[in-house]
């Protein structure tokens, strides 16, 4: 029987997991330690309804309902002068509860405080773009649209940006193998050679590490040497080994063991 | 309309007519100056530039993908390949992430050595940074100029860890080696000469008539776009925004050593060229101090926590716990606290952030690389339009921008 794997996360898992072992937690703290941050949930709060806030590693992070996003960021920008949006984008939590989470990691240069924004969506669920607010991210929703299919409510140009236009697939999901899927594997070859050639040429071998052991043109092993191109598939010949030394070593044509002198006194 | 899934000559390169009198040229993805694989779809009047589309995604490798599959150790030599440029500063965002993470000191002497390599390959960027621009110019001379004192820098750094281009020089917890012995020598004679150097350049440079007609009142960035546009490092500085995150938000010993951060509020691809050489000479300024400050330090190079970091080799020879953990710590990996922590550093091309994502295993269960390019490619939508043809190739050279971190 082969062993079950489970299909909604393909991602590389560890061989060994202890069943006893208790993941510590990175320290969060609560937001009132620190003025800046406490003001400025509170302005949130006026507003909003947030859902959980906390600080963590020097950072506030402030979860919000999906649909308030427009208007957080709205307000962190004007009001509250967090003046940068330096990166958002996604986790895929599709396998534990069937959600994207969405993150917006925001900079105040005059306070010299960064926050993160969190909000989680559904799988077909979408959600409101925010480059009327920062022009920054244009590209980092079509990037989290390329990598995880999370469609952006009024963005100017929903296309995507890494990989190519007619992709099928988002590679960041943990449903997506890290090698490709089969998609990817006939992606090339049907692009360049049309479908047709399939059967010809066959698929994109996506496995850097991958050895075939009877290809004979592409692949040796040491010791084990056939003539490149032979077909092994049948049982590989038995090749000698054909030593140089065995007819006198290439370099040395005229060496006579009789006539060689042995020096035994190194300081002669 | 061609069909796309045949080898059929297809003549990309052509500009064609429209019938508004517009035509589109692409520029890219192979062009020498475009610094990479960029493809700009760029929409003209004349020579003047309507409207410009990048178009990035060439040099994709997935690391993020990649990093989700690897454990935290194994993923180091991959940032090298982001900005290959400068590959010791993404060796170390990573490994301050993972160390904030963890909650992890590192011992003086590492950071010392690490405040090392990143001025150093601060200074390899932006030497390169500015052959390279000089040469899109036409300034040939420069090239040669800047390559040499870079080939000298690049000889240093394989001093310290056997490699030019991609180091993986800095381990999680600390560095891996020891200066070699002849290293703080041969960079103080190296610091010593760049002010010559540097004003070579900028005797060949400054008052260079094609240089300034290039450069000057080109490529102007407001200081709202920007901010608007998540610019960092001397793309913000050069359009008046005061923000270097080593003096903002300081990490390592960059609180305990003296520099300034040059800024400019002209926006111009002239002043992003002075900041170049400003900063050149605030990196030589650092090094000094921090050559200083090696001396004193007591020669522990990586942190202690058996839980995390790999005993020395010392031990691991010598103790079975020792030799143990780190058997374990390689086949398995660390395994995180469960958390998340976005850490900004000041890479030579701008912030370079690292979002790590852990639910306590030793894979990171996300891994965001923010990597400055990516932004001051983005820009060029904004920034092309009413600019001509050649100032194309100048706006892209002072944006700094390297493909392997814009793709990742």
């Amino acid at each position: 029987m082969r062993a079950y794997t489970p299909k909604d996360n393909v991602q590389k898992k560890p061989y060994y997991t202890d069943r006893y072992w208790v993941a510590p937690q990175v320290a969060k703290s609560d937001v009132s330690e620190d003025a800046v941050f406490s003001a400025d949930l509170e302005a949130i709060k006026a507003k909003f309804d947030v859902l959980d806030a906390y600080i963590q590693v020097k950072q506030m992070v402030v979860v919000i309902n999906a649909e308030d996003n427009y208007g957080v960021i709205e307000l962190l920008k004007n009001e509250l002068d967090y003046n940068q949006l330096s990166e958002m984008s996604a986790i895929d939590w599709l396998a534990s509860e069937g959600k994207f989470e969405i993150f917006y990691q925001m900079l105040s240069m005059s306070k010299r405080k960064r926050v993160r924004i969190k909000c989680k969506i559904d799988e077909k669920e979408s959600i409101q773009s925010v480059e009327k607010l920062f022009r920054s991210a244009d590209w980092s929703e079509r990037e989290m649209y390329d990598m995880f299919g999370v469609v952006v409510n009024n963005h100017p140009y929903m296309k995507r940006i890494l990989m190519p236009d007619d992709w099928e697939g988002f590679p960041l999901r943990k449903t997506y193998p890290l090698q490709g899927d089969e998609f990817a594997q006939w992606y090339e070859v049907d692009k360049i050679f049309g479908k047709e050639a399939r059967d010809i040429i066959g698929p994109e071998n996506r496995d850097s590490a991958r050895v075939d052991r009877y290809d004979t043109e592409r692949f040796a092993r040491l010791g084990h040497e056939v003539p490149r191109g032979a077909d092994i598939s049948q049982g590989e010949p038995d090749t000698p080994l054909v030593y140089q030394e065995t007819d006198g070593v290439f370099m040395i044509q005229k060496f006579d063991a009789e006539k060689s002198v042995v020096i035994s006194d190194r300081d002669r | 309309m061609q069909q796309s899934n045949r080898l059929r000559p297809f003549f990309e390169n052509i500009t064609f007519d429209r019938a508004d009198n517009e035509l589109i040229l692409n520029f890219g993805p192979q062009h020498p100056s475009a610094h990479g694989q960029l493809r700009l779809m760029l929409h003209l009047q004349q020579e003047q530039i309507t409207k410009a589309h990048p178009d990035i995604g060439y040099l994709h490798r997935g690391m993020e993908k990649m990093a989700e599959n690897m454990i935290y150790n194994e993923f180091m030599p991959t940032t090298d390949r982001m900005d290959y440029i400068a590959s010791s500063s993404n060796n170390y965002g990573f490994a301050l992430a993972v160390e904030e993470l963890i909650g992890l000191d590192v011992p003086r002497r590492a950071k010392v050595i690490r405040m090392m390599l990143l001025e150093t390959n601060r200074l390899m960027s932006h030497l390169f940074w500015l052959a390279t621009t000089a040469l899109d110019i036409g300034a040939m001379t420069v090239f040669l100029f800047a390559f040499r004192e870079r080939e000298y820098l690049m000889d240093l750094i394989e001093d310290y860890c056997g490699a030019r281009l991609t180091h993986a020089a800095i381990r999680i917890g600390g560095v891996p080696l020891d200066l070699p012995d002849n290293f703080i020598a041969d960079l103080r004679k190296f610091l010593d000469k760049l002010p010559e150097n540097i004003k070579d350049y900028e005797d060949l440079l400054d008052s260079n008539r094609i240089w300034k007609m290039r450069m000057e009142n080109v490529g102007v960035i407001s200081k709202e776009m920007a901010l608007s546009w998540g610019c960092s490092g001397i793309m913000l500085r050069a359009s008046g925004v005061e923000w270097d995150i080593r003096k903002e938000e300081p990490y390592e010993l960059y609180d305990e050593v003296d520099f300034n951060v040059p800024v400019s509020d002209k926006g111009d691809n002239y002043a992003r060229y002075k900041l170049y050489m400003a900063e050149m000479r605030e990196s030589a300024k650092i090094l000094y101090q921090v050559i200083d400050m090696y001396a004193e330090t007591s020669p522990e190079l990586m942190a202690h926590a058996p839980q995390y970091i790999s005993a020395p080799k010392i031990d691991i020879m010598t103790q079975n716990y020792s030799l143990m953990q780190h058997f374990v710590l390689v086949t398995q990996g660390m395994r995180p606290p469960v958390g998340e922590v976005y850490v900004a550093t000041e890479s030579p091309k701008g912030e370079l952030g690292y979002y790590i994502n852990s639910q306590g295993g030793a894979y990171p269960y996300r891994l965001k690389l923010r990597a400055p390019s990516f932004w001051h490619t983005g820009i060029l939508t904004d920034l092309l339009p009413g600019h001509y043809i050649p100032d194309v190739v100048s706006i892209i050279g002072t944006t700094n921008i390297v493909f392997g971190e814009v793709d990742r």
